[in-house]
């Protein structure tokens, strides 16, 4: 009914919109495009566009007969012709534009997942004046299929050893729980991130426990809620635990937990659209740039590069366009190593800045979900066991997801996304059945593999400019935390972008320039 | 409201009606003078803006954490404004006794607000029924206050859902919960058993409570009562 009442009232409008002038034309495209955005269409200012995307014959009908009371039959014959013949109808391919990137943008940032789509918002809610530039997201791969962002556990935690992940962490909650104020968009539902609030609980070995003891210390001075349990307490809290081997337990009592990470993306990406941010469908093959030689205060030799154009490989087709650019944000997750190679990043002598390789690489990872009638109830929290088996509890319905790590001699090979069931039963379930006796009768339901944007040198982010090719900023490396840390590093590229330095978070020691120096940035396992 | 069991005793109902309810805090609190007139026009702007929503919200955690700072009470009835909305001059002789119970029903108070309650280390009893800003981000932060809690009532929030039940379990203190009327979880049934398995020791009243199956004649009013504003 309130669609009817709608569809009316736009229909009095001026006809001359429904015919659909050129730039009428695009904007039907992408909201095709945006496909599945829930109430989209009940937005007044795309309505008078988006229902005829639904039924074009009877929509252009309807024009016809408000517009034109008897004739409307013919009117609408008439006007569908001229519709048609006129530039940006949406029948003749060679007019429409719409699915093409832009010829220039102020940025391009490579990967449309959650890190991408968060540097994209804090990009558009800092810059100084509104509108003032351009953000083009590239991403190739709509639906999401292999991204990290929608094949993670959702997890968000504190328990960290470096302040500063614990402190983007925190970040993130907070960003999170505020959900609604930072990504609402007028006129469509608010979000429901679903968070679960039950906490994560690490377990130390005796080797570990010291360690562990540290850890939280650090985590206590940046504010996060975590206290340490003895195994008695342990029992006595989670009588489901098998406590042996167990020296020291550590327990966050607030701000951790897990949520959906499919609503954060499609959050941010509704609201970066909002905002002006466009988005292309397609793949960064090249990066065209100039270089200068320069020499450094030592007298050594650099040459220092500058991107001045990216090319955009179209969906599908052998059709590539350029886009000028200003800088380009490599947040290409897992496959962030292969983008900064078509910059030429790594390409130089060994044991130079300039041979220096962005060390991500892909790693693939299996999650496992299983039933267990018997297992632990509603309070069981985000377990990580010493020998860095993890699971926690999806959904009321006593189904449970984990898994672990594979050794380094282990690693599957990354080319595709099958899931090895033998892990489970060789690796993951031996010390999970150990741990939690009554998972020792159990159903694997189902299973998915997803690639960790693996960092290679020590597991964290690389965040910040790269120091010779000068306009390539990263947001990638996270290894495992990426999802929980992107509201807060998306903020952090973008101060580093548009105020040449971090401002909230002082992330310099996630620059690229570690891996040359050897500085690692290494969180402390207890493991 | 019917007057609870005679040991439990306290400050509460101050929040109930909202505005008025800081009105009659502030009138405690601060000398009499141009409060009228700052309230009516507090309960006008928060009518029509959001922001002041959040002033309003300011002062009422400062007003209340006075209160708590200065009058503490313990084995006497409840406080509660009269009909004007004013507290009798009582209230300022309680001082250093701990708050036992605090009746929030249908309170504006939200994830910041619970600062205030957080501080107090007795608190027995908690009725947060009908407030709209309580959340699982709420729910979350309520363990503080394991080692006395021993009631709880979240019955008809209309934000809280089974992922902010299940960290009840901290609060191992627990022998009444009343979960009923959650329009936000899932599966009502299904989470009160569940509910139930993880507070071993505690009451928990589901749906049928308030369909009045269990219903005693001293909870009735609870859930539809509170001194309404003049
Ligand atoms: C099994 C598993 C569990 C995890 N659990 C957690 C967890 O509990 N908590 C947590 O915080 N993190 C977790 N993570 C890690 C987290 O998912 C990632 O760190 C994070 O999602 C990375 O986000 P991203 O945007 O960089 O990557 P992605 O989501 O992978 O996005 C990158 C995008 O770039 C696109 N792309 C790549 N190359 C190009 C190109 N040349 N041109 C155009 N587009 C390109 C890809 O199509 C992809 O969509 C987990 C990961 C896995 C695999």
């Amino acid at each position: 009914m309130l669609r009817r009442t709608l569809l009316l009232g736009l229909c009095r409008g001026p006809l001359g919109r429904g015919l659909g002038t050129h730039r009428g034309g695009s904007i039907l495209g992408k909201v095709e495009g945006r496909g599945g955005y829930r109430g989209s269409w009940m937005a007044p200012s795309s309505s008078s566009v988006t229902f005829r995307t639904q039924d074009p014959a009877h929509d252009v009908k309807t024009v016809g007969r408000l517009g034109g009371g008897d004739r409307d039959g013919k009117m609408s014959e008439i006007k569908k012709k001229i519709q048609s013949i006129l530039p940006g109808g949406d029948w003749n391919p060679l007019y429409d534009t719409s699915y093409l990137p832009p010829e220039s943008s102020d940025v391009v940032i490579v990967g449309g997942g959650v890190l991408g789509l968060s540097v994209a918002y804090w990009l558009k809610k800092l810059e100084k004046p509104r509108g003032a530039i351009r953000v083009l997201v590239v991403e190739r791969d709509h639906t999401y299929s292999r991204a990290s962002t929608v094949l993670s556990v959702g997890g968000i935690r504190q328990q960290f050893s470096v302040p500063e992940n614990v402190q983007l962490s925190l970040f993130s909650i907070d960003f999170l729980r505020n959900i609604n104020e930072y990504l609402a968009v007028a006129d469509d539902p608010p979000l429901d991130i679903q968070f679960n609030p039950s906490g994560y609980l690490l377990l130390a070995s005796e080797k570990g426990a010291a360690i562990m003891e540290n850890n939280v210390k650090v985590q206590r001075q940046e504010g996060a809620k975590v206290c340490l349990m003895s195994p008695e307490q342990l029992r006595n809290k989670f009588p489901w635990i098998n406590t042996e081997g167990v020296a020291l337990a550590s327990y966050g009592m607030e701000h951790e937990g897990w949520f959906d990470p499919w609503c954060l993306l499609q959050g941010l990406r509704r609201k970066v659209q909002s905002m002006g941010v466009l988005f292309c469908r397609g793949e960064v093959t090249r990066f065209v740039s100039s270089s200068n030689l320069m020499k450094t205060a030592s007298g050594e030799e650099v040459n220092v590069k500058r991107i001045h154009e990216v090319h955009v490989k179209i969906d599908q087709s052998l059709e590539y366009q350029p886009v000028e650019c200003a800088i380009v944000i490599n947040a290409a997750g897992a496959w962030s190593g292969q983008v900064a190679e078509l910059a030429g990043i790594g390409k130089g002598p060994p044991g130079t800045l300039q041979g220096t390789k962005l060390p991500v690489e892909l790693r693939k990872r299996y999650v496992y979900l299983w039933h267990c009638p018997q297992g632990p109830g509603l309070e069981t929290p985000f377990v990580i066991d010493p020998s860095g088996t993890y699971f926690r509890r999806e959904g009321l319905g006593h189904n449970y997801l984990g898994g672990c790590s594979p050794t380094e001699e282990e690693e599957p090979d990354p080319g595709n996304l099958e899931v090895d069931h033998d892990f489970f039963q060789d690796r993951v379930w031996p010390p999970l059945a150990q741990r939690v006796p009554a998972f020792e009768t159990l159903k694997v339901r189902s299973a998915w593999a997803g690639y960790y944007d693996y960092n290679t040198f020590d597991q964290n982010g690389v965040v910040g400019p790269h120091p010779l090719v000068i306009n390539m900023y990263f947001a990638t490396g996270f290894s495992g935390h990426g999802l929980q840390q992107a509201p807060a590093v998306g903020r952090a590229v973008a101060e580093m972008v548009l105020e040449g330095h971090f401002q909230t978070i002082n992330l310099s020691s996630f620059l690229f320039s570690r891996f040359y120096s050897g500085e690692k940035v290494q969180e402390h396992n207890i493991i | 409201m019917a007057a609870p069991k005679a040991s439990l005793h306290l400050v509460a109902p101050v929040w109930n009606g909202g505005t008025r309810g800081i009105g009659g805090l502030s009138r405690v609190v601060a000398p009499e003078g141009n409060q009228k007139k700052g309230r009516s026009l507090l309960q006008f702007l928060a009518d029509c803006f959001y922001d002041v929503e959040a002033l309003r919200d300011h002062l009422l955690r400062k007003q209340v954490s006075k209160v708590h700072q200065k009058n503490r009470f313990q084995g006497r009835e409840w406080i509660r404004p009269n009909q004007r909305g004013h507290f009798s001059l009582d209230f300022l002789k309680l001082q250093a006794v701990p708050v036992e119970a605090v009746d929030a029903s249908g309170c504006a108070i939200n994830y910041q607000g619970l600062d205030s309650l957080l501080a107090l280390k007795e608190l027995q009893s908690l009725w947060l029924q009908r407030c709209p800003h309580v959340d699982d981000w709420c729910l979350s932060r309520l363990h503080p206050l394991a080692s006395s809690l021993q009631e709880l009532s979240l019955a008809g929030c209309p934000r809280v859902s089974e992922r902010g039940l299940a960290c009840l379990h901290h609060l191992w203190n627990l022998r009444r919960l009343d979960i009923s009327d959650l329009p936000a979880v899932s599966s009502p049934g299904l989470t009160r058993i569940l509910v139930e398995e993880m507070l071993p020791s505690c009451e928990v009243l589901g749906a049928d409570w308030a369909q009045g199956l269990k219903l005693g004649p001293e909870e009735q009013p609870r859930d539809t009562a509170g001194p309404t504003p003049a």
